[in-house]
This record gives structure tokens, C-alpha cells and sequence, in this order.
């Protein structure tokens, strides 16, 4: 059982704080079930007649009493359940947090992003509720039935059938819904998302559905599916129906049959035996009740206990994912030779996947030279920028940064050479400053300065120097509040800011125009001399003064060369020059 | 977007007064089952609140059953001493008889003649006769009698015949001495065993009881068991009772009314029952009521989207939208499928429960329900915070789940800058405070069901000790407390599930007014009165004066004309974030103008229906919007009467049909994320869309942008084919696609500050030649 394996993360408290509740739900039990007694001797005390009052007032106070002993078992059960719970929860959730930022690309991609954050999120939650509920639930039902039954299972055996009855009844109407409803509900959960993914589509295409005028369109298929929902809501739900009805008929029932049984076991009784029959009559109804209520707890464990099961099974996938990249022994980024990649004959391919990604790539760039990778898509040059931060590993061959190959830095060390900055960019909340002096580059904080120059560098100071922004300027999550060529503009000037030896630009110009684009490498040009750039680009012009252009196609080099050299011996080059300028356009160059 | 949704939820409290008249409003004709639902309800909680008193009535008619019939007892007993007191009486006679003056005189003379008869006894004899006359006390005198010795005896005293028995004389004899020593008041029964068996006999005669014979042997059984039991121990005395002989027992037994049971087991069956049908009918009904509100407010909602102008869109996103959809409809939805039925059975339970109990003793009532107000004020205090601590939690789970989200959305980033370390100790910060808020706000929800369990048992005792203490002072009855320990119980009962409901509903009128504010947004205006048609157009496009601007009082098109000639091409161009969409919004009429217009053949859009306006119009944009279908349906969308062929041709066009025929299920291929389109294909296959749609005019906006550099090849001419003949509007960022239009309008910071031809434009040497150089401009150092 996937939950179980989870539950070896409770520390050795946590395993004495669940005796100890376990203590305390026995204590609650014992008490709850003396209850009944209590009420019947006040009972019997008031129905005979020259009763003390005192006598009454005791056993008042013993009932009391009692009633507030299981008050304060259940208050301490449930600071326990909920400290062991929430201590559990925060545990497991550090725990996937940790693993997955030790996950390289690699495991990310296997799970993706989104189920991640569902994994360490609600999965979370969910397992966490579980183990309140199964505290105060699952593991008191038990006790309470058997303790339950022990109390009555030696007065006659036609009440103890009849409470079986009971039982089965009960498991019988549940069964029935459970088997009938749930699959609906399973089917609901489907279909919601069908709605919702019909309603997403008419507001993402909003513009292409009015300019068809689509919208009855739109409507009629939002009307399926929207029946389709009812239908399986109205039918889900309505055997679910059945359930709080029958729940009270079987309680109400079984008191009867017992009092009814009773009626006959006593009249057929000898003298003797009458007065205790009718108190056992009285208590036995309310242990049986006890019995059913019981049961009604079991069944509704075992009702959340599947998608519990269902999360903890997701989060141990997660735990149990090695991550396949080790750090080397160099933690020491301060190396003789400074900005020079070299790949080796690299090649790479996804695991289990049958072909290469990169097959055989070898190209040296030194120090303060513009690498650019270009190629169409799916030609590979992404893969490649991300094998030198170590996203992946290489498949065959090696890479060396300033002489040394990756895998024998620490990866820290290793991306502290590094400015990295993604293809899709990505901005925290915080403010202009807390993402451009983003991270660690093992140099210290960044000076106010340095923060100053790369925003300037990175062309971003004409929008974040305005009133209505400054360095402090509030960024939203994913950096909402900005554009996208706002927020390319950030994550550059992000990479300036650690000064790096190496940048490497994933077609990180793609949402700027050409002049903002051209202002900005020639201000990056400028302010960071002395780093070797890789850039990876779609735009000709983005690249057309670059040192070295690596030309991509399925991932192989067909050529390598400045952009007038490419131009008269690349033909893949000269195609995607073509697709850009016109004929004249290349020729006046 | 749920998690943020719930947590504004929360946060907002609604109206549910509110709420409801809309929600009512809204129904419709499911008013008439609503209705239906709450008598339902209330009938079945009516059912509930009569099954507690005819239970208590099977009580009563068992506990009558129970005690044995002492009446029956004592009857026995009484008419038992009654006939041995007189039978007792006629034997003594009979003996004495033998004794009176006469029969004495005769016996002395036989007695003196006997020769069986010794002289000493006959002397003895003599004495007891001489001082006869002197002794006055008539025991005295017995006891001298009996102690004659026995010779004299048996002639003194005849047989005698009592009751159809024949005593002898020596028996007489036994008799007379126990008698004598026994307290003619208390018969004990050790004395009675020891009388000659014949005397018993006598003594004991059948008896006549309620029609039952008892023999003079049972008789003497009871009194022997009854004889040797403690009477202050009542169990000891039930005990003997189990003894006695059948003739008695059966009179002493107690017997249930089984008649009695059986009639009031029927009513309770014939409540539960009907408490049943009820419940479920109110269940179901609610649940059919439901569904159909809920689907009605999904499709009042999905309609509403299209009703609404675009610039709704612009401060409202789309995860709030569908959150309305879904999570607020879904509420709203739940509270009405639970919470109505709920409430009314708990209103009418504890109404209920009110009235029987007021009517039945107002001091135990008063008593009972102030015990239930102190646990309740005890309940809401803790509920109150209980929701401070809920909310609490909500938001440190909002943030550590904002975080984790942003961490692991930007997990390349966070691993290339070294971030991990600073990252985890936010996480922890975060954590650490949801650990904190989780546990205080489980805990306290934790404490709900005992309390309520407390506070039951709580008013369940004060009712039984006042109830007591009225009852001694006579002025209750005993049956009124067993009924008040069940009306408690219902009194408690539905106090817990009102606030429960009642706190649903406001979440549902939370919920409800997102959806109705979202409902009764403003919408479009409506144009169904305009009825002028575009017709067949020819595809002059004028700008005549357009003023605009997204917000009031902000222009950012300043007073635009512009005129385009049917089958031109015009290009709109500027950098990044210029407002080139404004004028396709505009084309579109998406926005309307502040002032001026556009014209389509003369006539000015604002005088026909948006749609027609809409169907003028074939438009390609950047981002590729594909939905989850086939690629047929994708490609002829809303079309009507499209023939394969034309679809066919289309695809061929823009030089896709051949990839669609390579896909497992050709047109048919189901387009999800199992189907891996590049940019570039989406890009052509929507271009396809809009050559089926064949509309007279063209709008691309950046069309290509996203698309790789050799797709772009091929889309490029798919796009050429699709704006033969037709009034075409560009917006590109690459300018060499659209140097050879018949008009560039530039825009910058919004507005359009050049418009020319290409090579007019470059003459100037204004914005658009800088933007165009800029682009081929090598490094100058």
C-alpha cells in the first residue's frame, strides 16, 4: 500500500503521539459507551417512584462527568491528529520540494510541471486530510464497533441478529451506490473538465469565434456538453439520494425490531428476568445504534480512502525518482582559463527514445566570441544550449568549459560561470530588483550599481524607469503585470547582472523588435567584453554579426562559418536567409 | 486558479437574501418543485418528531408489562387468609363440640367407666374437671385438657368430619396445642407445615381467584415460598415469584399488551416509512431541481460570454471566467442540492421540537433550552475563530502553493542562477506557516462533533434533574421527562445543522454573485433592430476621422483617415507593443470608435449587425487557436454546406493535405496532446480555416511570427494564394514581407504616425526607415 511506505516519513514522536491518541480514542470509546448506562439508571431512577433526589443528582454528575471526560479524550485526539497531520504534511511537502529541485529536465518532463505542482500541492493535502480523518475516524470506528458489540453480544441473540441485519443493509444501500454512483462520479469529474475545456476555448479563440461568428456555434457545442454533465450529475446524484434517507430508515428500523423483539422476549420472560431484559432493551438500542454509526464512519473511509491512495501513490512516484545528473568534485569556479566551451563530439538522444536529438557536434568557442546557433525546428539547437548548464546529460562525447569537462564541476560551481537566460522567459514575484538579483553566483550580493548597468544594458531601464514602476516596481507572479518583450527584456538583463564568463541566450529576442533588438547586443557587446555569448536565434539579423554561426538540421552540423561565408556554401543557410530578406536585400549586404 | 478563486470566496461574504430572490427569480418554473421539495422536507420532519412519542408510548406499554401483578397477588393472598380464617373458625367449632357441657358430662362418665383407663389418669381427669368450674380462662382450661394423657383424650374427643375431611382425634389434639400456641393474628407458616396433614386439608381449601381454581397444596406452596423471602429484597421476592405453582403464577405474571405494542409498532412503521418516501422525494426532487438550475446557469453564463464587449475581457481573465463556470456554479449547485432541504427539515424539526416541548412543561423547556444556549455560545465562539484560523490556513496554503508553482514553473532558471538555497528558504518560511495555521485550524474543526456530542448529553441531564425535581414537587409526571429526554435531542440535533447550512449558504451566495454579477454584466448593444446588409461588397475600406481610445478620456488614434481600394494591401507596422491590433479591433469592430467610423462600400459599419460586419472579414492571428476536435471540424468550424473537395483544396493550398493523410486517422485525427502539431502546421491549418470560410476580406495579425524560419516559406505563399483578390489587412514586424503593399500605416505608442507606400515612406526618413534599416544595420564597431 502506497500510503504506508509514506508513513515510515513519521518520526519517532509522531509514532508516540499516535499511540498516545490511540490511547486517548480508547479512553473516548469507553467513555462514550458508559454513556448509555448512565442514562438508563437516571431513567429507571426518575421512573421509580420515592428516588432520592440526591441519588439522581449523582448519577447526574457521574453523566456529566463522564460526557465531559470524552469531551476532553476527543479534544486532546484531535490536537494530536492535527499536529501529527500537519507536522506529516509539511514534511512530506519539504520532501518533494527538495527532490524536485535536485530533478534535472530530464525527471521534470517525465511527470511535466503541472503534475508536479499537483503532486506537491493537493496530493499533498489530500493524504494529509486523510490522516486526520483516519485518526479520528478510521482507527475509532473499529474500536467502537467492536467494543460495541462486545457490550452486547451476550444478551439475546435476535437482538444481535437484528443489529446484523442492520449492518448488512447498510452495506447493501452502500454498496449499491457506491457502485452505481461512483463510476458516474468519475465520469462527472471527466466531464467538468470537458465543460470547462469547451468554455476555455470559447474564450481563448473569443476574437476567431466572433470574427466567424462562431457563437452559436460555440453555444450548441457548450450545450453538449453541458447535457452530458447534467445527466450524469442527475443520475450520480440521485442514487447518492437514496443514501441519508435509507441511512435514518435503517436507524429508525432497528430501534424498532429491537424494541419490537423486546416486546416479545419480555412478556415470554419469567418475573425475574423482565426488569433486566427492559434495561438491556434500552441499552442494547443504543449500542447498536453505536454498531451502525460505526459502520456509517467505516463506509465513509473507505469512500475518500481510494483517492488518498490515488495521492500517495503520486507523491511516492516522486519521492522515488533518482535524479540521473551527479555533482563533480570541482566546487572551485575560479578557473585559469576563463569563457572557452568546447563540445566534443557530443550527441544526444532522450532516454528510451530510439534517435539522436545531436549526433556528433564539435565546435570550440573562446573567449569573448558570439556563438549562434541557428536552424528550423526540431533542428536541435535548444537541446544543445541546455546540455552546458547540465539540464541533460550528453549522451556520447563531452563538454569542456575552460578546459575542464562539466561533470567534473559541482553543478553550482559549473552555473556559476553561466547566464543563462530560457527560451520562454520566466520572472518571480517580487520587485525589478529581487528578479534581476536573482539567485547565487557565488560573488556575493549584487551592488546597487550593478543592478543599475545590466537594467540599462538589457535596454529595460525607458519602461522600469518610469513613475509607475522603479527598481522596487512590484512584479506579479510570472511576471504578469509585464509584456513580453518587458519580460525578455528583464530575464537578459537578469543573466547581465551576475556577470557571467558565459552567457547563453535561448532565442531569448524572439518578443523584441529589431531595434530594440539590435540596441541591446550591441550594448551587451559593449558592457560584457570579455564573455563568450551563445545565442540560439530564429531571426537572420539577430545573429548576422555573430563570430560563429552553427547551422542545424536534425540534428547534425551542416555548416559552420560568419554569415558571408554561410551565405555562399551553407544551402540550408541560405534558405532560411531567403525566407527573410529578399534576394536584393542579401545581395546589397 | 481554483485555490485563488476560494480564497476571494472566502473572503467575501454574500448576501443571501440577496441571492435567493435572484436565485428564485432565476428557477422559473422549478419554483413549483422547490416548493414541492420543502413540504416534502417538512412532512418528513414532522414524521420525525411524532416517531420519538409513540416510541416512548411502546416504552410505556412494555414498562406496564413488566412489574408482576401485585394486585393479583394480594388478592390471592387475601381471599386465601379469608377462606383459611373460616375454615379455621368451622374446624375449631367442630373440635369444641366435643367440649361443651354435655358432651363433656357424657365423656366424664365413659371415661370414669372405662377399664382401659388406668386410675391415676382417671384421677388426673377428675382434677381437670373439679377445677373447670374455677378456672375462668378458657386457654388456661384447654391447655389442662390436652395435657390429660392421651387415653383420655382419644375417648374425650370424637372424630370429627371438616370440609369432607375426617379428623382423628389425636390430630384434633395436635391441632388444638399448635393453635394455641399460635397468635390467632399472624398464622406463621412453620406452624401451619406442622399441623396434621388432615387439618391442612381442611384448612386449606381450593380457592376461586379471576376464575382460576388454586388448590389448597399451592396455596401452601406460596405461603412457604413468600414465608421464607426477605420482603426488603425486591429481586429475592421476583425471584421467589418464578416459584410459585402454575395456578398462581399465572395469575401474578404480568403480561404486555401485545395488541397495545402491535397498534403503535404499525404507526411507527407507517411514520418511518412515510418519513422515508418524504426524505427521498425531497432528495430527488431537489436533485432534479438542481441540475437543471445548474446546467441553466452554465449555459446563461456561456451564452453571456458572447454577449459581452471585448473590453470585459481586458479585467477579466479567463481562469476567473471558468472558475464562475465551474467552482461557483458547482457551490451554488451544492448548497441548493443540500443546504435547502437541510434547512427546512432543521427549522421544522426544532420548531417542532419547540412547540411539543413548550406545550408539554414550560420550566423544563426554559431549563433545557438555556443548558443548549450555553454549549451553542461555547460552539459559535470556537466556530468564529475556527473560520479566522480556516482563512488563515487558506492563505498560507495560497502561498506556499503560489511558490511551489512559480519554483517549479521556473525551475531551469531557479537551477541556473543557483537559486535552490534561496528558494527552499522561502519554501520553509511558507511551510512552516502552513503548518502552523493547518494545525490550529484542523484542530479547532476537530473539536465541532464533540462538542456537539457534549452539549446534547449536557441538556439531556439538566432536563432529567429538573424534571425530578419537579416530579417530587408533584407538579410534572414522569412521563413527561421520558418525552423531554427525546425532545432535547431533537432540540440539539438541527441547532447544529442550521449553522452548518446557514454557513454554506453564504459561501453559496458568494459563489451565486460572482455568477450573477457576471450575468447581469452589460452587454453588447443590441442590434437586432438594425436590418441594413453589407451584401456582396466590393472591398473599399475608409477610415473616416476614427478617434479612439481603450479608456474614456484617453485617445490614442487621433482623428485617422485612411482610404483602401478593394483588393489592396495595406500593412500596419511599429515596434513591440505600438497598438497595431488596435485597428484590427477596430476593423472588427470589436471596439466601437469614439468619433468617426469606418466604412465597408460607403456604408458605415456602426449601421449594420456586428455579424455582418464579422463576415467580411477572414482573419489569421499569432497566436493559432485550434480546439480539441478533429481536424475536419478545426478546419471547417462554423462553415456551412463546405463540400470535401473544398476543404480539400484548401489544405492542398497551403501545402498540408499531405502531412493530414499521414496521420493515423487522416481529417479525422482527433487534434489533443497526443497529436503533436508544430507551430508552423497550426499556423497553416488555421489559414486553411479562413480560405474555407472565404470571406472578401483578409486581417493577419504577425501571422508568421511564431513560426519557424523554413514553415514560414511555405505559409508564406499559403498566405500570397489566400489574398488574391482580396482587400487584405498585414501586421508584421518583419517589414521585407510587406514592402510591396499598396499602403503602410506605422504606429507607434498607439497611434499612427506615418502612412505612405514603402518607398514613400523611406523617402521621408522618418520612424519607418529607421525601423527598417535597423534590421539589416551590422555592428558598427
Amino acid at each position: 500500500m502506497s500510503i504506508l511506505k509514506l508513513f515510515k516519513k513519521l518520526t519517532r514522536t509522531e509514532y508516540i503521539y499516535i499511540v498516545i491518541s490511540i490511547a486517548f480514542i480508547c479512553a473516548m470509546v469507553g467513555l462514550d459507551l458508559k454513556l448509555p448506562d448512565y442514562m438508563s439508571s437516571i431513567t429507571t431512577l426518575v421512573e421509580t417512584e420515592g428516588s432520592e433526589m440526591n441519588e439522581i443528582l449523582i448519577e447526574g454528575a457521574k453523566m456529566i462527568a463522564c460526557a465531559l471526560g470524552a469531551l476532553i479524550c476527543s479534544v486532546c485526539v484531535a490536537i494530536f491528529s492535527s499536529r501529527i497531520a500537519s507536522n506529516f504534511g509539511a514534511r512530506i511537502r519539504e520532501d518533494m520540494f527538495d527532490k524536485v529541485q535536485g530533478f534535472s529536465l530530464e525527471e521534470v518532463n517525465k511527470f511535466s510541471t503541472s503534475s508536479l505542482i499537483i503532486r506537491s500541492t493537493n496530493d499533498v493535502t489530500q493524504v494529509q486530510n486523510l490522516i486526520v480523518m483516519g485518526l479520528q475516524m478510521f482507527i475509532r470506528a473499529p474500536i467502537m464497533a467492536v467494543w460495541a458489540i462486545l457490550k452486547i453480544v451476550n444478551k439475546s441473540w435476535q437482538w444481535s441478529a437484528a443489529t446484523c441485519v442492520a449492518v448488512i443493509v447498510l452495506l447493501t444501500v452502500v454498496g449499491i451506490c457506491v457502485m452505481f454512483a461512483v463510476p458516474r462520479f468519475r465520469k462527472i469529474q471527466y466531464l467538468t473538465d470537458n465543460v470547462n475545456r469547451v468554455a476555455r476555448e470559447n474564450l481563448t479563440g473569443l476574437s476567431v469565434v466572433r470574427a466567424y461568428n462562431a457563437e452559436e456555434y460555440q453555444e450548441d457545442k457548450f450545450e453538449v456538453a453541458n447535457e452530458e454533465l447534467k445527466h450524469n450529475n442527475l443520475v450520480g446524484n440521485g442514487v447518492m439520494a437514496l443514501m441519508q434517507p435509507s441511512m435514518q430508515l435503517i436507524q429508525n428500523g432497528l430501534t424498532l425490531s429491537i424494541y419490537w423483539i423486546g416486546a416479545y422476549l419480555i412478556s415470554n420472560a419469567l418475573i425475574s428476568d423482565k426488569i433486566s431484559l427492559f434495561s438491556d432493551m434500552v441499552v442494547f438500542s443504543s449500542y447498536a445504534m453505536q454498531v451502525v454509526m460505526s459502520f456509517m464512519m467505516l463506509v465513509a473511509i473507505f469512500i475518500m480512502l481510494p483517492r488518498a491512495l490515488v495521492a500517495a501513490q503520486r507523491i511516492n512516484e516522486v519521492l522515488d525518482t533518482q535524479t540521473k545528473i551527479f555533482d563533480g568534485d570541482i566546487a572551485d569556479s575560479n578557473t585559469e582559463e576563463t569563457g572557452e566551451v568546447e563540445f566534443r563530439n557530443v550527441s544526444f538522444k532522450y532516454p528510451d527514445a530510439q534517435d539522436y536529438v545531436l549526433e556528433n557536434i564539435s565546435f570550440t568557442a573562446h573567449k569573448g566570441e558570439t556563438i549562434a546557433f541557428i536552424g528550423s525546428t526540431g533542428s536541435g539547437k535548444s537541446t544543445l544550449i541546455n546540455l552546458v548548464p547540465r539540464f541533460y546529460d550528453v549522451s556520447e562525447g563531452e563538454i569542456l568549459v575552460d578546459g575542464i569537462n562539466i561533470k567534473d564541476y559541482t553543478q553550482k560551481a559549473l552555473r556559476n560561470k553561466l547566464g543563462y537566460v530560457s527560451q520562454k522567459s520566466v520572472l518571480f514575484k517580487g520587485t525589478i530588483k529581487s528578479n534581476v538579483d536573482f539567485g547565487d553566483n557565488g560573488k556575493g550580493q549584487a551592488l546597487e550599481s550593478d543592478i543599475v548597468e545590466a537594467i540599462y544594458t538589457a535596454k529595460a531601464n525607458e519602461f522600469v524607469e518610469t513613475d509607475d514602476v522603479g527598481y522596487d516596481g512590484y512584479v506579479a507572479q510570472n511576471g504578469a503585470n509585464f509584456s513580453g518583450g518587458q519580460k525578455q527584456r528583464l530575464s537578459i538583463a537578469r543573466a547581465i547582472c551576475r556577470r557571467p564568463e558565459i552567457f547563453i541566450f535561448d532565442d531569448s529576442f524572439s518578443a523584441l523588435d529589431f531595434k530594440t533588438d539590435k540596441d541591446l547586443r550591441t550594448a551587451l557587446n559593449d558592457y560584457c567584453k570579455d564573455a563568450t555569448k551563445l545565442i540560439v536565434a530564429q531571426r537572420i539579423g539577430t545573429i548576422i554579426d555573430a563570430d560563429k554561426i552553427v547551422v542545424l538540421d536534425e540534428g547534425k552540423v551542416v555548416g559552420i562559418g560568419t554569415h558571408e561565408e554561410l551565405l555562399k556554401n551553407c544551402d540550408v543557410y541560405y534558405e532560411i536567409a531567403l525566407s527573410q530578406f529578399s534576394k536584393e536585400e542579401l545581395e546589397n549586404e | 486558479m481554483n485555490r485563488r478563486m476560494r480564497q476571494t470566496n472566502s473572503g467575501e461574504k454574500g448576501n443571501v437574501g440577496e441571492f435567493f430572490r435572484k436565485l428564485l427569480a432565476f428557477a422559473g418554473g422549478y419554483r413549483v418543485l422547490i416548493v414541492i421539495a420543502v413540504v416534502c422536507a417538512m412532512g418528513g420532519s414532522i414524521c420525525t418528531i411524532l416517531g420519538p412519542d409513540r416510541l416512548s408510548d411502546i416504552t410505556n406499554a412494555i414498562t406496564e408489562g413488566i412489574s408482576p401483578n401485585t394486585d393479583n397477588l394480594e388478592e390471592v393472598t387475601t381471599v386465601m387468609s379469608d377462606n383459611m380464617q373460616s375454615n379455621m373458625e368451622l374446624l375449631v367449632d367442630e373440635i369444641s363440640g366435643n367440649l361443651d357441657q354435655q358432651s363433656l358430662a357424657t365423656k366424664s362418665s365413659e371415661i370414669l367407666a372405662s377399664t382401659d383407663i388406668s386410675d391415676e389418669d382417671k384421677t388426673e381427669f377428675q382434677t381437670v374437671i373439679a377445677s373447670m368450674s374455677t378456672i375462668t380462662d378458657q386457654e388456661e382450661l384447654q391447655e389442662q385438657l390436652l395435657n390429660l394423657p392421651d387415653s383420655v383424650l382419644e375417648i374425650l374427643f370424637d372424630e370429627v368430619e371438616v370440609n369432607g375431611v375426617t379428623i382423628s382425634s389425636s390430630d384434633q389434639v395436635t391441632a388444638l396445642s399448635l393453635m394455641s400456641e399460635m397468635d390467632s393474628e399472624d398464622i406463621s407458616t412453620d406452624a401451619l407445615n406442622d399441623l396434621p396433614d388432615s387439618i391442612k386439608d381442611a384448612l386449606f381449601t381450593d380457592i376461586i381467584v379471576q376464575d382460576t381454581t388454586i388448590s389448597g397444596e399451592d396455596q401452601l406452596e406460596m405461603m412457604t415460598l413468600l414465608s421464607e423471602v426477605d420482603t426488603d429484597d425486591s429481586s429475592a421476592l421476583l425471584e421467589a415469584l418464578d416459584e410459585l405453582p402454575e395456578s398462581i403464577y399465572s395469575l401474578v405474571d404480568s403480561s404486555i399488551d401485545m395488541d397495545k405494542v402491535m397498534s403503535f409498532i404499525v404507526v411507527l412503521v407507517v411514520l418511518y416509512c412515510s418519513s422515508f418516501a418524504l426524505s427521498l422525494a425531497q432528495h430527488l426532487i431537489m436533485n432534479y431541481v438542481t441540475q437543471n438550475i445548474t446546467k441553466k446557469l452554465r449555459k446563461s453564463i456561456s451564452h453571456k460570454i458572447n454577449c459581452l464587449p471585448m473590453s470585459y475581457f481586458n479585467h477579466t481573465s479567463t481562469g476567473d471566467i471558468l472558475s464562475r463556470i465551474t467552482n461557483d456554479v458547482d457551490t451554488v449547485g451544492q448548497t441548493l442540492n443540500q443546504s435547502i432541504g437541510t434547512l427546512v427539515s432543521a427549522v421544522t424539526l426544532f420548531i417542532g421540537a419547540l412547540v411539543m416541548m413548550f406545550s408539554t412543561n414550560v420550566i423544563m423547556s426554559i431549563s433545557g433550552i438555556l443548558a443548549t444556549i450555553i454549549g451553542f455560545v461555547l460552539m459559535m465562539i470556537i466556530m468564529s475563530h475556527s473560520q479566522k484560523y480556516f482563512n488563515e490556513q487558506q492563505e498560507d496554503l495560497g502561498l506556499l502553493n503560489g511558490h511551489v508553482e512559480e519554483m517549479y514553473t521556473g525551475h531551469l532558471v531557479v537551477k541556473a542562477y543557483n537559486d535552490e538555497e534561496k528558494s527552499k528558504k522561502q519554501f520553509d518560511e511558507y511551510n512552516q506557516g502552513l503548518r502552523n495555521s493547518a494545525f490550529r485550524a484542523q484542530c479547532l474543526s476537530g473539536l465541532m462533533m464533540p462538542i456537539m456530542t457534549f452539549i446534547g448529553n449536557f441538556g439531556y441531564v439538566v432536563v432529567c434533574v429538573v424534571g425530578a425535581v419537579l416530579t417530587m414537587n408533584d407538579m410534572t409526571s414522569f412521563g413527561t421527562i421520558v418525552a423531554f429526554m427525546i425532545y432535547i435531542r431533537l432540540f440539539t440535533q438541527p441547532l447544529s445543522q442550521m449553522a452548518q447550512s446557514m454557513q454554506s449558504m453564504q459561501m453559496a451566495a458568494a459563489a451565486g454573485k460572482r455568477v450573477f454579477d457576471f450575468l447581469e454584466a452589460e452587454e453588447m448593444e443590441d442590434e437586432s433592430y438594425k436590418t441594413q446588409s453589407l451584401g456582396d461588397i466590393a472591398g473599399n475600406v475608409e477610415f473616416d476621422h476614427v478617434n479612439f481610445g481603450y479608456d474614456e478620456g484617453q485617445t490614442i488614434i487621433h482623428d485617422f483617415s485612411a482610404k483602401a481600394k478593394a483588393g489592396q494591401k495595406i500593412a500596419i507596422v511599429g515596434p513591440t507593443g505600438a497598438g497595431k491590433t488596435t485597428m484590427v479591433n477596430l476593423l472588427m469592430r470589436f471596439y466601437e470608435t469614439n468619433q468617426g467610423g469606418i466604412k465597408i462600400d460607403g456604408i458605415s459599419t456602426k449601421d449594420v449587425k456586428r455579424e455582418e460586419v464579422h463576415s467580411q472579414f477572414s482573419m489569421v492571428l499569432q497566436d493559432t487557436w485550434l480546439f480539441e476536435g478533429t481536424i475536419r471540424e478545426n478546419l471547417i468550424y462554423c462553415a456551412k454546406n463546405v463540400s470535401e473537395e473544398t476543404m480539400i483544396n484548401a489544405t492542398k493550398a497551403v501545402g498540408l493535405d499531405h502531412f493530414i493523410r499521414t496521420l493515423p486517422n487522416g481529417y479525422d485525427t482527433v487534434l489533443n496532446d497526443n497529436v503533436n502539431l508544430s507551430q508552423g502546421q497550426k499556423q497553416q491549418l488555421t489559414i486553411a480555416r479562413a480560405m474555407i470560410a472565404n470571406k472578401p476580406m483578409l486581417i493577419l495579425d504577425e501571422a508568421t511570427s511564431s513560426v519557424d524560419t523554413r514553415s514560414e516559406i511555405i505559409i508564406q505563399k499559403a498566405m500570397d494564394e489566400l489574398m488574391e483578390n482580396r482587400t487584405s489587412f498585414i501586421i508584421a514586424h518583419r517589414l521585407s514581407t510587406i514592402k510591396n503593399s499598396d499602403l503602410i500605416l506605422v504606429m507607434n505608442h498607439g497611434d499612427i504616425v506615418e502612412t505612405g507606400t514603402h518607398e514613400e515612406l523611406l523617402a521621408k526618413n522618418g520612424f519607418y526607415a529607421e525601423l527598417y534599416n535597423s534590421q539589416f544595420d551590422v555592428e558598427e564597431e
